[in-house]
């Protein structure tokens, strides 16, 4: 390739790598910029003074953020696990060669295509105290032992994580899928030969092989876990007494609602470093496949 | 013999209980639509609705979901074809440019989409401010290329790597520029390619919700989803207009999803599999 011919391929990208960096790296230093000042949006009078890690500091000690954190991990260890194991199921059935098949992987998507806004509002009228038919399966028509689901502090995270598992279970299964797609079927034809049965095979040959896929999946899913947002805002509004108020949504509510540009983003910028140790893992893995692949 | 029965009576019953999982819960919630409210609230449920269709109407006349509607189509709209725009550009260089060079720079795009919204958004609605792009379709078209294309660039970028580098070089001995051979050439032949890339970023700028929250807070510009989430009623609920909502935005996504299904399927495990 001659040199005019790079220069020519690098100028194509400038367009693409220009939005990038002014709508997702610039706001992110600036971000970290920002989260070393005290910024309060509705009082411009009191200017934007320099406080150092006071913002850092402020935020170890706030019982709420801490119970944020915690609140966060826990929402995204439990969806995180049942959407694999859900995955690891879907992603057998529909990798099965039957007749209805484009018709069952076309059911499994549509989950993952509504609107989480949508899947929220659903949920939040399934989980009705009064009238939800989760409580009618439940209690039946005795209405006198329903549960407020989303207005208990003990229900309402349960409830969430719920919606979140049935929102993104099909996600889980497609990344699966694509590992289950390239074990090649001669595997389980000699294994058959040779007398292995059902959980043998799936043991020894599908197991092992779709590891990495599974890898990509938990990493992956494990990152979009951290930004769960629409669910909580829609379902809860992070209550009862911040039962549901995960880190997305605190920060927003600090930035945005209360106006502390500043201390908003020092949580961000946390909620940001946790994010980009899994993101660089995930990057790593995905980027040394792409390498193998195209030698 | 009995084994091989038991063995399809059990896929069978996987396959009615993936089906329910995924369906069962959103046709209930959209059956609410075509009841009215004393149904939607009765114990124990009323399973048949009445096909009343008057929450469409109030929906559409009350609460001006057209308005909304239009606001998403013309920003998911925009910001796709912006995106198929710059990631087509993006995505062929990428294929043609040293595989070494390419793979860093593909990894450094990736790790654009894994950032979380939060961290990005205070700069991100400073700046609209200062702009004056706040409430305009541009201020969250913006916004929604940038999130949207790392997955363009990844999916066109595969797709154009599978294309001979002779293609090009003849369209040139016929005397096409460099892009010319680009548009005439490459971009006709990647139409799956291009198809899929497409659909993705449709579907996530038309369900995003968080930034359209910020960035349009004037009822006017908002889309569907900002509309669906802010829902209110004057003294219930209003179960009955929320699911004709919910119904009209996810019909285009489920039609596609029927349509399309094995783009988006393949479509998506490129982002994170494929090579």
């Amino acid at each position: 390739m001659t040199r005019k011919d790079q220069n020519f391929y690098l100028g194509l990208l400038v367009p693409a790598t220009a939005v990038l960096l002014l709508f997702i790296a610039a706001p992110i230093v600036h971000s970290i910029f920002l989260s070393f000042h005290r910024i309060i949006i509705g009082l411009p009078q009191l200017k934007t003074p320099f406080v150092g890690l006071d913002n850092y500091r402020e935020l170890l000690n706030d019982p709420v953020a801490r119970h944020s954190f915690w609140i966060t991990i826990i929402f995204v260890g439990t969806t995180t696990f049942f959407e694999l194991l859900i995955g690891i199921l879907l992603a057998l059935l529909i990798h099965h060669s039957f007749p209805g098949r484009g018709a069952l992987r076309a059911c499994v998507l549509i989950p993952w295509a509504i609107p989480t806004v949508v899947s929220a509002q659903m949920w939040r009228f399934l989980f009705n105290d009064a009238y939800g038919v989760i409580n009618y399966v439940i209690f039946g028509a005795n209405t006198s032992q329903y549960i407020p689901w989303l207005a208990l502090p003990s229900t309402a995270l349960l409830s969430i994580v719920a919606a979140d598992i049935w929102k993104t279970s099909s996600f889980a299964a497609l990344l699966i899928l694509a590992g289950l797609q390239v074990i090649p079927e001669e595997l389980y034809q000699a294994a058959k030969v040779d007398g292995a049965v059902v959980w043998q095979r799936f043991l020894h040959i599908t197991w092992p092989l779709i590891r990495p896929a599974l890898l990509v999946a938990l990493l992956f899913r494990t990152i979009d876990a951290f930004r769960v947002f629409d669910l909580a805002f829609v379902m809860t509004q992070g209550g009862p007494a911040d039962a549901t108020n995960v880190l997305q949504l605190y920060g927003y509510k600090k930035m945005f609602v209360e106006g502390w540009m500043g201390y908003g983003s020092a949580i961000s910028v946390c909620i940001f470093i946790m994010v980009m140790v899994l993101a660089i893992a995930y990057v790593r893995m995905v980027g040394r496949r792409l390498l193998e692949a195209s030698v | 013999m009995m084994k091989g029965f038991l063995k399809k009576f059990l896929f069978i019953i996987g396959v009615f209980l993936a089906a329910g999982f995924s369906l069962a819960p959103f046709l209930w919630f959209v059956l609410s639509a075509f009841k009215d409210q004393t149904q939607i609230t009765a114990i124990p449920p009323q399973w048949l609705p009445s096909f009343s269709m008057e929450s469409f109407s109030s929906a559409v006349t009350r609460y001006g979901i057209i308005h909304y509607l239009l606001n998403s189509a013309i920003v998911a709209g925009s910001a796709t074809v912006v995106t198929i725009t710059l990631g087509t550009v993006a995505g062929y260089a990428l294929a043609r440019l040293p595989r070494r060079w390419a793979q860093i720079i593909l990894m450094g795009i990736l790790a654009c989409a894994m950032f979380p919204q939060i961290a990005i958004v205070g700069p991100i609605w400073r700046f609209l401010r200062f702009m004056g792009w706040l409430n305009t379709y541009q201020g969250l078209i913006f916004p929604y290329v940038a999130l949207t294309l790392p997955l363009a660039v990844w999916i066109l970028a595969l797709f154009f790597r599978e294309m001979p580098e002779e293609l090009e070089a003849a369209a040139l001995v016929d005397g096409c520029t460099r892009l010319g051979s680009l548009v005439r050439v490459i971009v006709p032949l990647s139409a799956p390619g291009l198809f899929t890339a497409a659909i993705l970023s449709f579907i996530y700028a038309w369900n995003e919700f968080f930034l359209a929250l910020l960035i349009m807070t004037d009822p006017a510009r908002q889309t569907m989803p900002v509309g669906i989430a802010l829902f209110q009623g004057e003294h219930t609920i209003p179960w009955g207009e929320i699911a004709a909502a919910s119904f009209i935005t996810t019909a285009p996504l489920i039609f596609m999803v029927l349509l399309f299904q094995r783009r988006i399927v393949t479509g998506l495990s490129a982002g994170a599999i494929k090579g």
